[in-house]
């Protein structure tokens, strides 16, 4: 079983944004970047079915040099080797461009399954999973709590609203967008992180001919729908404050 | 000419469908542009007559028996043929699991645009631009579809008011489009749709909802939250990162993964109010945020907020409840 996970690489929740001059991208040298949570999903579940199938799990990034270090942790989790698009334009690329790039670094390798997350927490797009599959000529399904593998037919447990679920069966190789908290994550040991240094990263660039479907005009802080009343204060006199304002004016609390 | 695709399932109809017709009306008044409601489907007659209420050209119906199950091959391969009979300028849609799952391929399929998750237009510039939130609703960016068209946008669920739609003054015409579609190229095989567990609790019926997110740091201070609860006769809810971190079940979730509630009182805690979060609770009458970060989305939906440590907020507050 050959198996691909498609990673990327966003900024750390606690990151604090702060925008480039011409206001349509953030300034990319103050971010601390960390490993797309859904992604980091997908790598798990890719890691228990090798582990139930055999075969080997290929890291699949698009993005700049500094993608390497998610790279690395991958391979550090037990990933056996990474194919790495590099181009500086990825940083920002919508999904057309990303799974574009992605597809043509992994048609030939002809992958039995590929995995990544249900979106990024970065332009969240909730795309390139499924472009991807389009790309290959591949199924897909989104949003993917379960996968079980029986010789070359799929079938996975895909989530829907409210609670909901569904079993859906298809053909091998096919492509899966999977949805956080299907399992849980492991981390990189010791031992994995010094044999990811001898793992092979494949270089790739990006084909000829990919251009983005959608421009950024602008990016800007939210602006705030409803006026929040902050209170401040002493934890004390902010809670007595609230209680009293929860009583007396939202008249939600007895 | 603006295209709206209906979702429905088995002849019922997904009321996000309303709000995207709301976004279509906008998006028609600025471009002078008129809108046609297609509704995909085995068996889809109540669902249009349901629909021509609203202030629309037409409906139309696209009935074929590989639509239902639904299936990402055959509404891509139904679509791309009634999309390409009729030719919109926009194609319209609600931001549902179903639309994520087909709306990517259906794009690629034609090569254009898709613009996900649109919370609203802005219509003054020579062009429309659809604004979406990014970062986890850290920063809003007004974004334009590139290439030409149809342009593909999707609507977060709540961007738009059911109540916001226009109606017509008669029921708008409703007619048949018949599509060609070989069910042989439809790979998924889907099961019926089952429900996990039997929900032990409905969070849709609870007056007051304590609600807790990563900022609870672990499990064990999940009981600190409960004691709040207990203090204020609230149930307990969580974020997604808490239930699939096992320390409350999935059916204390809240979000568009989770159940949808609409309490009096929702206090949050510690919970930053990522998008899919907020869908599942911002019909709250009253949310109260606690939270450290100043500038979380939560606060922007939040009616009180405090900033600080809800380890020290919390239990002054369980001590001014009892006073």
């Amino acid at each position: 079983m050959k198996i691909a996970v498609c990673i990327k690489q966003v900024p750390t929740r606690e990151w604090q944004p702060r925008l480039n001059d011409d206001k349509t991208w953030i300034r990319d040298q103050d971010a601390s970047f960390e490993m797309n949570e859904p992604d980091a999903y997908a790598l798990e579940e890719a890691l228990r079915l090798k582990e139930k199938h055999g075969g080997e799990v290929v890291v699949c990034s698009a993005g700049p040099a500094r993608v390497a270090q998610v790279i690395r942790e991958a391979l550090a989790r037990g990933a056996d080797r990474a194919i790495h698009v590099e181009d500086d334009g990825l940083a920002s690329a919508d999904a057309f461009t990303t799974s574009g790039a992605l597809a043509a670094a992994m048609q030939d390798e002809k992958f039995d399954l590929t995995l990544t997350g249900l979106q990024s927490d970065d332009q969240g797009f909730a795309q390139v999973g499924v472009i991807l599959a389009e790309k290959l000529g591949q199924p897909h399904a989104t949003i993917i709590m379960e996968v079980q593998i029986d010789g070359a037919a799929l079938r996975v447990k895909r989530e829907l609203e409210g609670g909901w679920f569904q079993w859906v069966a298809m053909p091998l190789p096919a492509v899966l967008t999977i949805q956080s908290g299907i399992n849980q994550l492991r981390y990189a040991t010791l031992k994995g992180i010094m044999a990811a240094k001898k793992k092979e990263i494949r270089k790739a660039g990006v084909p000829a001919g990919l251009s983005g479907k959608q421009k950024i005009a602008s990016l800007y802080v939210p602006e705030k729908g409803k006026k929040t009343q902050l209170i401040t204060g002493s934890p004390s006199e902010a809670a007595k404050e609230l209680v009293r304002r929860l009583r007396d004016e939202a008249r939600v609390i007895a | 000419m603006i295209l709206v695709i209906a979702e429905q399932r088995e002849g019922k109809l997904n009321r996000a469908t309303w709000e995207t017709i709301v976004g279509a009306q906008q998006l028609a008044a600025a471009l002078s542009s008129d809108i046609t409601v297609l509704v995909p489907g085995a068996s889809v007659g109540s669902v249009a007559a349901e629909l021509a209420a609203a202030q629309v050209k037409e409906v139309v119906t696209v009935e074929h028996a590989a639509l239902e199950p639904y299936t990402p091959d055959g509404f891509t391969a139904a679509l791309q043929d009634a999309i390409g009979q009729l030719a919109p300028s926009h194609v319209l849609l609600p931001h549902t699991y179903q639309t994520r799952d087909f709306a990517p391929k259906l794009a690629a399929r034609l090569d254009r645009a898709l613009l996900t998750d649109v919370t609203g237009i802005k219509t003054a510039g020579s062009e429309p631009a659809f604004v979406r939130p990014m970062f986890q609703g850290k920063l809003t960016a007004d974004v334009v579809p590139q290439g030409p068209a149809p342009h593909f946008v999707t609507f977060q669920i709540g961007a738009y008011r059911v109540d916001q739609v226009a109606k017509g003054s008669a029921p708008a015409p409703v007619r048949a489009l018949s599509v060609t579609v070989d069910a042989s190229v439809i790979r998924e095989k889907p099961e019926a749709p089952f429900q996990q567990a039997k929900q032990a609790v409905d969070l849709s019926q609870a007056e007051r909802i304590v609600s807790v997110g990563r900022g609870i740091k672990e499990q064990a201070n999940i009981a600190l939250a409960q004691q709040l609860a207990d203090a204020l006769h609230a149930e307990i809810a969580a974020s997604r990162p808490i239930c699939d971190a096992g320390w409350l079940p999935m059916e204390r979730q809240v979000g568009s993964s989770g159940q949808t509630v609409a309490p009096k009182l929702y206090l949050a805690l510690g919970i930053s109010g990522a998008i899919q979060h907020l869908v599942g609770m911002k019909g709250s009458s009253t949310v109260v945020a606690i939270n450290k970060d100043p500038d979380a989305p939560i606060f922007e939906i939040a009616d009180y907020g405090i900033v600080g440590d809800l380890f020290e907020i919390v239990p002054a507050i369980i001590e001014a409840v009892k006073q």
